[in-house]
């Protein structure tokens, strides 16, 4: 009985390390997008509700592909964050924090309604039968062990990108001063806009991963969007790394709760971790 | 190569500076001086780009410069180091100072390239050029140099030197003052250096401009300028010790 119980708890934290990946992928985006602009994209997954669209329309409609598909997917999404930056973000870059927020906000409604007229409320899935892995006496879904693996390796690429390329670098100083950088010959406005797109692609990404998981409906961006917040606000906001880490305790959280009790449960005490750690440490567990 | 006419700046009923005209002859170094709050800063501040200036004319090399972005005056061959220092915190000081160059440059360069001129700039302010040396261990002096490195990476024709002394010791503010010689020198920089203190930079400059109150009150060599009655009076008022001070 002993063994049986284990095995049943260690299935349920691994899997709260391979939920934790793609949870950090989203946290990320935002947080690369924060911690630049200084600007909180509150529509953040109603993009990831569009990539999914996008996945969905290009391999089930028009037959592409699913990687292809995916591809498609960062592109577009990408392009949405860059736009969403031109067209909404650049207006109101010297406003008030509150009217940021409220703006992003809007756009949230925007794109949820503009997906119900457009898409309906029916849940479209891929109909991809992925393989469950087994190991030993535990059992794992291979999509989110993919999912695990390729999120991880879009971190590493995104820190790659930041700490080796000079535009990964001129990123990383005008998220530190930004009347400085152009000083040195750096357009900011550029520079956000490119920001802005890598935050969508990185949203992207995420959607290509989720819709290997889930229904995507028009109001899937609510499922992930307050839980992306969350993490985003326990690890410090703009702090990537603490992002990353508050994606793992808030994933084991929701896994080991869930084993315990109900997934629902998982939630409440996740929340309420939060919550309580936002009494102790209002900047985040990581935050200055 | 620099014709500044009328330069005036206005911020909502407040007269920063007011009708400033000058001439720059191209290798000189002139010194701007005058209390604080006098508008010196305001000055480097619409010549850099960073303000619009309200009204007036900056010819820069024969294009007129008023009102471009600062991005655009770099490029065009204008830096400008600041009176506190601004490194970014989480760069290597050889990243500090690479992303200036790869950025800052007329002509774009390549990754390589950048680091070389970066290396050139880290030599000529006398700091090392060790790759993995965070901003962590640099000094009061350390930081103004990386500054000075940061606005020479980017190949500039001009230098705009915003106070390179304030919070230096003695030896090392005639050092500072020794390195704007020699960047002028060897690579045949044009300068205009900000200071309040006159000191050190009455020995190094051509000609001097005295602000106060937006205004220039008076223009000369430092032997001029200091005999200047209107200087005397205005800038280091009337206590007989300071005007000691500042002659010895």
């Amino acid at each position: 009985m002993d063994t049986i119980f284990d095995i049943y708890l260690l299935e349920a934290i691994v899997n709260g390390v391979l939920l934790g990946g793609v949870l950090g992928l989203l946290a990320l985006g935002l947080n690369l997008v924060f911690g630049v602009i200084d600007v909180v994209w509150i529509c953040y997954a109603e993009l990831v509700m569009l990539g999914m669209y996008t996945v969905y329309f290009l391999h089930v409609v028009y037959g592409v592909p699913v990687l292809l598909a995916c591809l498609g997917a960062v592109v577009v999404v990408g392009v949405l964050g860059a736009l969403l930056h031109y067209l909404v973000i650049r207006p109101v870059l010297q406003s008030e924090p509150i009217n940021q927020l409220l703006v992003t906000g809007g756009v949230l409604f925007f794109l949820q309604s503009f997906a119900t007229l457009v898409f309906g409320i029916e849940f479209r899935n891929l109909g991809l039968k992925l393989p469950i892995l087994n190991f030993g006496e535990m059992y794992f879904s291979y999509a989110r062990v993919l999912a695990f693996l390729v999120a991880l390796a879009g971190m590493v690429g995104l820190y790659l990108f930041l700490t080796r390329t000079f535009l990964g670098t001129a990123i990383r100083a005008i998220a530190q001063d930004r009347e400085i950088m152009p000083l040195m010959g750096v357009d900011s406005r550029k520079l956000y806009l490119v920001t802005s797109g890598i935050g969508g692609g990185l949203a992207g990404l995420a959607a290509c991963l989720l819709v290997l998981q889930y229904d995507v409906h028009p109001a899937i961006g609510l499922t992930f969007g307050p839980i992306t917040f969350m993490i985003c606000v326990l690890g410090g906001l703009g702090n990537m790394i603490g992002g990353f880490v508050a994606a793992f305790i808030i994933s084991q959280f929701i896994s080991i709760g869930g084993f315990f009790f109900h997934i629902e449960w998982g939630y409440v005490i996740a929340f309420a971790f939060f919550i309580l750690t936002m009494f102790i440490r209002p900047q985040g567990l990581f935050g200055k | 190569m620099l014709e500044v006419r009328d330069l005036t700046k206005r911020f909502g009923g407040f007269t920063a500076v007011s009708g400033v005209s000058f001439d720059l002859a191209e290798g000189e170094i002139l010194g701007l001086i005058g209390p604080n709050g006098s508008g010196k800063s305001t000055t480097f501040n619409c010549l850099s780009g960073l303000y619009l200036p309200t009204s007036g004319n900056v010819r820069f090399q024969g294009r007129d410069i008023a009102g471009w972005s600062s991005s655009r005056v770099c490029h065009a061959g204008i830096a400008r180091t600041f009176q506190i220092p601004r490194p970014f915190k989480n760069l290597t000081i050889l990243e500090n100072v690479a992303v200036s160059a790869y950025y800052g440059r007329a002509r774009s360069v390549s990754r390589r390239e950048a680091f070389v001129h970066a290396e050139e700039a880290l030599a000529m302010v006398r700091l090392p050029v060790d790759p993995t040396l965070g901003i962590g261990g640099l000094g009061a002096a350390g930081l103004k140099k990386l500054e000075l490195a940061r606005a020479l990476a980017t190949g500039p024709k001009l230098l705009l030197a915003d106070e390179s002394l304030g919070g230096l010791d003695e030896s090392e503010m005639d050092q500072a003052a020794d390195m704007l010689q020699a960047i002028r020198r060897d690579k045949g920089i044009t300068i205009i250096w900000v200071e309040h203190i006159m000191g050190v930079l009455m020995r190094v400059v051509d000609r001097v401009m005295v602000l106060d109150h937006g205004e220039v009150i008076a223009s000369g060599t430092p032997a001029e300028v200091a005999a200047h009655p209107k200087v005397i009076e205005v800038y280091l008022g009337s206590d007989p010790t300071a005007r000691q001070h500042a002659q010895a």
